[in-house]
């Protein structure tokens, strides 16, 4: 029964399978798509289209660093959404946390861009975090107190968090003489330069993370209390839980989480902010942490895939001529494959597979209501 | 009853040689069972003996390893739930499948949907079939009921409704009396004799000795997946069945010795309690417990024992009265507070409250005590130490599981139960409190439950225990309160109180029958869609 190598093939066969899928799902895309707006049938362009995305992004040395670089904050959103997955609570909300934690670390960037950068730094970061963690707090007493269902909450919030950016970034924070709303730039909060030409120590910091949340989750017993919440609230209160701080601090946590990746994020890569501010990193940090079961290491991995397919996407519209949303295209069939797991689990006679979630059965339960009851 | 039926009768199911093997374990081997047309043939056996695994095997959801199926002596292959719904074999579950917000005429059709064209329901002539078999075996209900509202025996019998709708020849019933009350166990019973005498077959699944003497034609007992023995119910009694199902000789009656009471321990005075819904089920209840004492609450389900229970350990806020343990106020206070006054509690719904069952056993184990010294260092588990902990639990209490780091959902309903006994009982406790302790157990596992509880109260500890069994409650109590309507009606000696008299208690609170006539709102609700409940009461 638990065979290791058993036991491996229940934990990846899942992912594998999502990911052997979508690139056949992406494939059929490339040639049809070709076939119909170009009249010819070229199968071969879907073998370029990848060559390019794998070359784009594991290619050279550059290419390594930039698919790092666009790694860790989806590896820090993972986390987040994980965390909280963990808990029974899913939190749509990390692209908000993102926007929230970026504008922070602008906002303190900006004030100590002429610091030394051992204030600065760590400062910015700091506030990032903590912008994030306030973020996620929210949505968190709202559950604990009145029930409200921190999904509703948190993809509010996410709206606000994009409309508060906009009107900081237009107004107080718009760079004096600039045709276009824009900050000025952090200086020397920006993140200081560890390899390559844009290789962040972001990259290090990602990665301790993620070992910082499977030491949480797995070997303190506060990590015990998060997931007993997230799989039987009910057995948490008896056991002497308290569910509600339960709530409250781990959607605090994911929060400060998805706001170090808005952190890194601004003082590694743009270094300022325009209106345009953040990709979907948020929402991109949802797919991670379900490609990665919550796991930490599954989550590095999947943040790794999908800053490799970032990353690559476009070297492969300029050497393939594929436009660089087949990204898209593939990271939505990854999630829609494991979403669906029951299904391809019944077609590939996948018998101890699991989506890893089983654990937190709360979140599917109650939509908006019973929250006030735990 | 209808024991001597002649053999020469064609049976209407036979299972022949079934054996049925998973990794490790054989759940079944060799299992003959022979189902006559309109027999209940009752099939006994302890958790995880391999009943379920038959049934499965009959459902088609198992495939057998061995043996074969036949249905009126004709061999077939079961490839499913549906194939065997098709030749008439039907199953209620435990659990019922039935969607609360759907009407009972809704329910009965779902996936057998009666058409008026391509599109739409025939609502009226489902409703006419259903309140015509409701009718021709003594049960009618109304179709456009919602089954959220009916009682739980009521939902039995829309699932049992469910099953003839499909034309069931052969009718499943796994534990159908574990969630009922004594008087929807009686109910139930006289729904499945009328089905017995119309022709169907019943398969009856329970380990509930007593039960199975009453209701059954013929017994079959299985013990670690075989047969080892079949009875006519007037050829057997309850210690024969017992000493079949177990392997060996079991009491049923507990050798509970002397008591010494103590100090007093455990002084609840007008306690009043709400329920969820903020309706007062608790009325200003006073009671006293001993250490080294037994007290037994008795009380028909639903009678307000849940919410003072919860009261008691911190899981409820009471609104008014108080709780002393020890001379130290716990009057409202959190769980976590009244377990660091030396209160455990083994309550009665192991799924909900008891157990994580996606968490390994030995997590399940430090439940309740995961926070202190040696399972947690500071801040950090120390998983050594639960490990070890786990494991020498496991053997101390007989928990059958390959190891510690099982999941608990892979346990069955006994040995579950043993984990949470096993964790509750570890401690020196000032008072236990132990909620229906051993519901839906196998004779084994109670007996095992029964004797620790009686040793802890041997070493001191003050237990109260609350149960719907009252052959339970008399026989572990030094002291019997019996609960009704959320008022303690009375309080009997224990070792003196006559069997009858408390029945007569919980059944009517000892008012006389016109008292017992009046319908209270919260009543209510259960006469409206229970007809039998006025003329049973």
């Amino acid at each position: 029964m638990t065979r290791p190598l058993g036991r491996i093939w229940g934990l990846l066969a899942l992912p594998v399978i999502s990911i052997i899928l979508s690139v056949v799902v992406g494939s059929l895309v490339i040639i049809v798509s070709q076939w119909l707006v170009g009249g010819s049938l070229e199968p071969g362009l879907a073998i370029d289209a990848y060559g390019a995305l794998i070359s784009g992004s594991l290619g050279s040395f550059n290419a390594i660093v930039n698919t790092l670089v666009a790694a860790t904050p989806l590896l820090l959103g993972g986390l987040s959404v994980g965390l909280a997955f963990k808990a029974g609570l899913f939190n749509i909300g990390a692209q908000g946390q993102f926007l929230i934690g970026a504008l922070c670390s602008v906002i303190v960037g900006v004030w100590l861009r002429e610091s030394p950068p051992i204030f600065a730094i760590p400062l910015s970061i700091a506030a990032g975090m903590l912008g994030g963690a306030a973020w996620g707090f929210i949505p968190g007493i709202l559950k604990a107190t009145s029930g409200a269902h921190e999904v509703v909450t948190t993809i509010m919030l996410n709206f606000v968090a994009i409309a508060i950016l906009a009107a900081m970034v237009a107004g107080p924070l718009d760079a004096p003489g600039s045709p276009s709303p824009i900050t000025l730039d952090v200086g020397n909060s920006a993140l200081p330069v560890i390899i390559g030409r844009n290789g962040h120590i972001g990259l290090i910091i990602a990665p301790i993370m993620a070992a910082l949340y499977g030491f949480l989750l797995y070997r303190t017993t506060l990590g015990f209390e998060i997931r007993t919440a997230g799989a039987n609230p009910d057995a948490a209160r008896y056991a002497g839980m308290s569910p509600k701080f339960l709530i409250v601090l781990t959607m605090s946590l994911a929060g400060m989480l998805a706001g170090m990746a808005g952190a890194f994020e601004l003082l590694g890569v743009t270094k300022n902010m325009t209106a345009s501010f953040g990709t979907t990193v948020g929402f991109d940090a949802i797919a991670v942490a379900l490609l990665g079961r919550t796991s930490p290491i599954g989550i590095i991995l999947a943040a790794l895939l999908f800053g490799a397919l970032r990353t690559g996407a476009a070297a492969m519209q300029i050497q393939a001529g594929v436009p660089r949303e087949l990204v898209d295209v593939l990271q939505a069939t990854i999630l829609f494959f494991l979403v669906a797991s029951p299904v391809v689990q019944r077609i590939f006679r996948l018998k101890g597979a699991r989506s890893g979630l089983e654990d937190t059965t709360s979140f599917a339960k109650s939509y908006g209501g019973e929250g006030g009851t735990i | 009853m209808t024991s001597d039926i002649a053999p020469v009768q064609a049976p209407a199911l036979e299972m022949r040689g079934i054996t049925k093997r998973y990794p490790g374990v054989v759940a079944n081997d060799g299992i003959d069972l022979e189902i006559r047309p309109g027999e209940i043939h009752a099939l006994l056996g302890e958790n995880g003996a391999g009943k379920t695994t038959l049934m499965n095997v009959l459902y088609g959801l198992a495939r057998p390893d061995e043996g074969e199926i036949l249905i009126d002596g004709a061999p077939v292959q079961l490839t499913g739930p549906t194939d065997a719904i098709a030749r008439g074999i039907s199953m209620v579950h435990q659990h019922f499948m039935l969607v609360p917000v759907l009407t009972v005429a809704e329910n009965i059709v779902l996936g057998e949907e009666t058409m008026a064209n391509p599109l739409f329901l025939d609502r009226k002539e489902a409703a006419r079939r259903i309140v015509d078999l409701g009718r021709r075996f003594g049960f009618e209900v109304d179709p456009d009921a919602k089954v959220g509202s009916l009682s739980v025996g009521w939902q039995q019998r829309v699932e049992i409704l469910k099953a003839l709708y499909r034309d069931a020849k052969v009718l499943v019933l796994d534990e159908p009396t574990a969630v009922l009350t004594p008087q929807e166990t009686q109910e139930i019973f006289v729904v499945l004799r009328g089905l017995a005498a119309a022709g169907h077959s019943i398969v009856f699944i329970s380990h509930k000795l007593y039960e199975v003497l009453e209701i059954a034609d013929r017994i079959t007992v299985i013990r670690r997946g075989k047969v080892v023995g079949q009875r006519v119910p007037s050829e057997t009694d309850e210690e024969d069945l017992a000493e079949l199902m177990v392997g060996r000789e079991v009491s049923l009656v507990v050798d509970r010795g002397d008591s010494n009471p103590g100090e007093l321990a455990l002084e609840v005075k007008g306690l009043t309690v709400k329920d969820d819904r903020g309706r007062e089920v608790v009325h200003s209840v006073d009671l006293e417990v001993r250490s080294g004492e037994v007290f037994g609450i008795a009380g028909v389900a639903g009678n307000g024992q849940d919410e003072l229970v919860e009261a008691l350990v911190g899981l409820r806020k009471p609104s008014a009265g108080s709780v002393t343990l020890a001379g130290k106020d716990l009057t409202g206070r959190g769980s976590r507070d009244v377990s660091e006054a030396g209160v455990a509690y083994v309550p009665a719904d192991r799924h909900r409250f008891g157990l994580v069952l996606s968490f390994p056993i030995a997590d399940n184990m430090v439940l309740t005590s995961y926070h202190r010294a040696p399972y947690s260092r500071g801040m950090l588990r120390n998983d050594a130490a639960i490990a070890r902990t786990a494991d020498e639990r496991i053997k101390s209490f007989d928990v059958r599981t390959p190891s510690a780091t099982a999941k608990a959902a892979t346990l069955s309903g006994g040995n579950q139960q043993k984990v949470v006994v096993a964790r509750e009982f570890e401690r020196d406790l000032r008072l236990l409190v132990l909620d229906q302790p051993t519901r839906g157990l196998d004779v084994g596992s109670i007996e095992f439950i029964h004797r620790q509880a009686i040793a802890k109260r041997d070493a001191g500890t003050a237990i109260l225990l609350v149960s719907a069994e009252l052959d339970e409650v008399l026989e572990m109590s030094d002291r019997v309160a019996v609960m009704y309507r959320g008022r303690i009606v009375a309080t009997l000696d224990g070792r003196t109180a006559d069997k009858n008299e408390v029945g007569l208690l919980m059944a009517t609170g000892g008012r006389n029958a016109a008292d017992v006539a009046v319908v209270t709102t919260d009543m209510k609700a259960d006469l409206d869609t229970d007809p039998d409940a006025g003329s049973a009461a």
